[in-house]
């Protein structure tokens, strides 16, 4: 077994190798090509740009306030959304005789596709479409924006985290929960001193998702609030997104943005492993 | 380790030759054999055309008159209006432009800068009514002194007015606003019908674009400007933008604006008057027919400080890519699209403007008196296409400085428009 044939192991890895390579390696480097360049959208590759370019990015005069705000939308969206799907599996758990149908209510919002619930949201808010009564300006101020687009979010996701909570809930053992009950402990202390820290390895699961996950918000700012009002609910890829085809036109600049956000991404994730391991060792 | 060395060394190479070889354009579509002629060949070759959704009615009957009549075939791709420019920044990257395409005529300088389009001075200098193509989307289509496109469609602004509501406020329905004063009077008026769900007036009070093409006329109609000539600094804090913030901010503050003007982002800012529940208000001149289906429109030029008239000539001009392998045949079409059957039968019977001076009084204008008021006004030395590379990022994009100037005097701090023009100035300029 141990001396087995070596070329057969490659031949096994190289379907997967592959798809890593050309949808993985190739674009990053790619980008990692354009970032360097001073790259028109419609001019092409028009030679070095190294340091201007990322200089230039970070010098754009919406780039801190989209990390601002793309920060402020990913603790926002990560709290609600995190506390409202444990809430979920706890309460689907809990009830037995409404438990499918609750299940499956909480999750049909998560079989539409982000763009299509955008829509969907677009529609129920705009002053011509909207069956709300009145004139309430859901898009209208930044604050409520911001509130509204989580609203969609929180609709659209909170069934998908309910489900992983609830896989990590089944996962815990009854006679833990048997023990506990047997030692006195109350409801809360149950939840607490049980539940919580056995459920740790799924909420961290979970965590690393959703930060990611609004770290990375595109479509549904996109399709609702492009951004507005006044610059308001701008993220940092629609920035990226705004510098490559939406005025500037400066596929090198928005690739440098590109690179700049990876790197982050790639310390916040490094952060949050640790963070997560370290308490559970 | 030495393998994967090897690895990443050889797709390093590989992806620096690839790069190469698509950076290294070619010069010679132009010359596919043959001379140059007025008409281009016909020959019954398939050519590929792409456009923008709000230019679709338009496309598609010149398209099918086209093909019907000629041998050659037009094959037409029309993509929605926010995705246009990544789609052609896309294609043009990879070399893979259709034979025709158009674009936004505000877009259009920079597009001819990045040498999207195909040189055609020599051909239009062949057209026996050269001098008779209107002059703004010409001039928009020049660089270094080569012109590279022509109109398309023209999509102008001027006033549509509802003269069932115009009546009932005791407003002279044959008479709409010559003066932005008497704009704001009649738009007052209709609002103090007091009649639910309608209102005086509307805008896009989050849409660059519209602001772009309905208040410029208002500054050119008393004879300033809002850039300089080489577009790279605003003067849109001269004393006549200066009166046509504060008339909107009026309405504004009377409450004569459909509500929803503030978030309003272009997607439905026709609706209103469409559905008969706006009095008065600056519109695409395109849309005359659909709004006559349900509104009695009535129809005059976008008025200046102290009269005169003016509008935004605008829609989307055309060109040849430079991708075209087929420019003779593509020729052959632009030429077609700039007679006098494609111009009077299929454009101006579709309601719109005709793009030569010299056909603006046909028989479609002469049987409606709104389009002649909007072909007249075509031709005024007021009327003009604003030229600049850096339109775009300074006046459309989503949250714009243009945009933070208009939302500031209209519904914020008005005082703060020297330094909103700085901001314009900085983007045009870059």
């Amino acid at each position: 077994m141990a001396k087995a044939n070596p070329a057969a192991g490659w031949a096994y890895a190289t379907p997967t190798a592959l798809f890593v390579l050309v949808f993985f390696v190739l674009p990053i480097l790619l980008v990692g090509r354009m970032s360097v360049s001073d790259w028109g959208l419609f001019a092409g590759n028009r030679g070095w740009n190294a340091p201007e370019n990322f200089t230039d990015a970070l010098e754009n005069r919406l780039f801190w306030p989209a990390v601002w705000f793309t920060v402020k939308y990913t603790v926002v969206t990560t709290v609600i959304l995190l506390g409202l799907a444990l809430g979920l599996a706890l309460l689907v758990q809990e009830s037995s005789r409404w438990t499918s149908f609750l299940r499956t209510s909480f999750l049909v919002p998560s079989a539409l596709g982000l763009a299509s619930a955008s829509l969907l949201f677009y529609a129920l808010y705009s002053p011509q479409a909207s069956p709300f009564p009145g004139q309430i300006s859901f898009l209208g101020t930044p604050w409520s924006a911001l509130w509204s687009t989580v609203a969609l979010i929180v609709w659209r996701f909170a069934g998908f985290y309910m489900l992983l909570l609830l896989v990590g809930l089944h996962s815990i053992p009854g006679d833990v929960y048997e023990a506990a009950r047997l030692d006195g402990a109350s409801r809360g202390q149950t939840f607490r001193h049980v539940t919580l820290p056995l459920l740790r390895p799924s909420l961290a699961l979970c965590t690393i998702l959703c930060v990611t996950g609004s770290l990375l918000a595109f479509d549904q700012f996109y399709i609702l609030t492009k951004g507005g009002p006044d610059n308001s609910t701008v993220t940092i890829v629609q920035l990226v997104y705004n510098v490559a085809f939406q005025g500037q036109n400066n596929l090198g600049r928005a690739a440098a943005l590109s690179i700049v956000v990876l790197a982050a991404l790639l310390i916040v994730n490094v952060l949050q492993f640790r963070g997560l391991r370290g308490k559970e060792s | 380790m030495s393998i994967r060395r090897a690895v990443a060394v050889t797709m390093i190479a590989c992806l620096l030759t690839s790069a190469a070889a698509c950076g290294g354009d070619d010069d010679d579509a132009s010359g596919g054999g043959g001379e140059i002629t007025a008409e281009g060949t016909d020959d019954g070759s398939e050519l590929t055309l792409w456009t923008r959704a709000p230019l679709e009615l338009q496309a598609k009957a010149l398209v099918d008159a086209y093909n019907k009549t000629h041998k050659n075939q037009v094959k037409l791709t029309v993509t929605p209006n926010d995705d246009y420019v990544a789609k052609v920044g896309a294609a043009a990257g990879s070399g893979g432009l259709p034979d025709l395409f158009a674009a936004d005529i505000v877009y259009v300088p920079n597009w001819t800068k990045a040498g999207l389009f195909d040189d055609l001075s020599e051909r239009i200098e062949l057209l026996p009514y050269a001098d008779k193509i209107n002059q703004g989307h010409l001039t928009a289509g020049t660089f270094e002194d080569k012109r590279y496109v022509l109109p398309f469609v023209l999509d102008l602004s001027v006033i549509f007015y509802n003269k069932k509501l115009y009546r009932e406020a005791g407003l002279d329905p044959e008479k709409g606003p010559s003066t932005i004063d008497e704009f704001k009077d009649q738009a007052l008026a209709i609002q103090q019908l007091g009649k639910k769900d309608t209102y005086g007036t509307y805008f896009g009070g989050n849409c660059g674009g519209c602001n772009v093409f309905t208040w410029f006329p208002m500054v050119w109609a008393g004879g300033q400007e809002v850039m300089n000539p080489e577009g790279t600094q605003s003067l849109l804090d001269g004393t006549a933008a200066q009166q046509v913030y504060r008339t909107w901010r009026e309405l504004q503050d009377a409450g004569a604006i459909a509500p929803g003007a503030k978030d309003e982002t272009g997607a439905t800012w026709v609706a209103g008057f469409q559905e008969g529940k706006v009095g008065v208000m600056p519109y695409p001149a395109t849309l005359l027919s659909t709004a006559a289906k349900t509104v009695d429109v009535g129809v005059v030029p976008i008025p200046g400080v102290d009269g005169g008239a003016s509008t935004f000539v605008g829609g989307d001009g055309i060109g040849i890519s430079k991708d075209s392998k087929h420019s003779e045949q593509a020729w052959n079409f632009l030429s077609w699209l700039s007679s006098e059957a494609a111009q009077v039968d299929v454009i101006a019977a579709t309601g719109s403007t005709v793009s030569r001076t010299d056909l603006a009084d046909n028989k479609y204008s002469q049987k409606d008196p709104r389009v002649a008021v909007v072909n007249r006004v075509a031709s005024l030395p007021q009327s003009k296409t604003p030229v600049s590379v850096n339109f775009q990022q300074a006046f459309n994009a989503p949250g714009s400085p243009w945009m933070t100037l208009v939302r500031n005097q209209v519904y914020g701090e008005a005082g703060s428009l020297a330094q909103d023009n700085t901001a314009l100035t900085d983007a045009l300029a870059q």
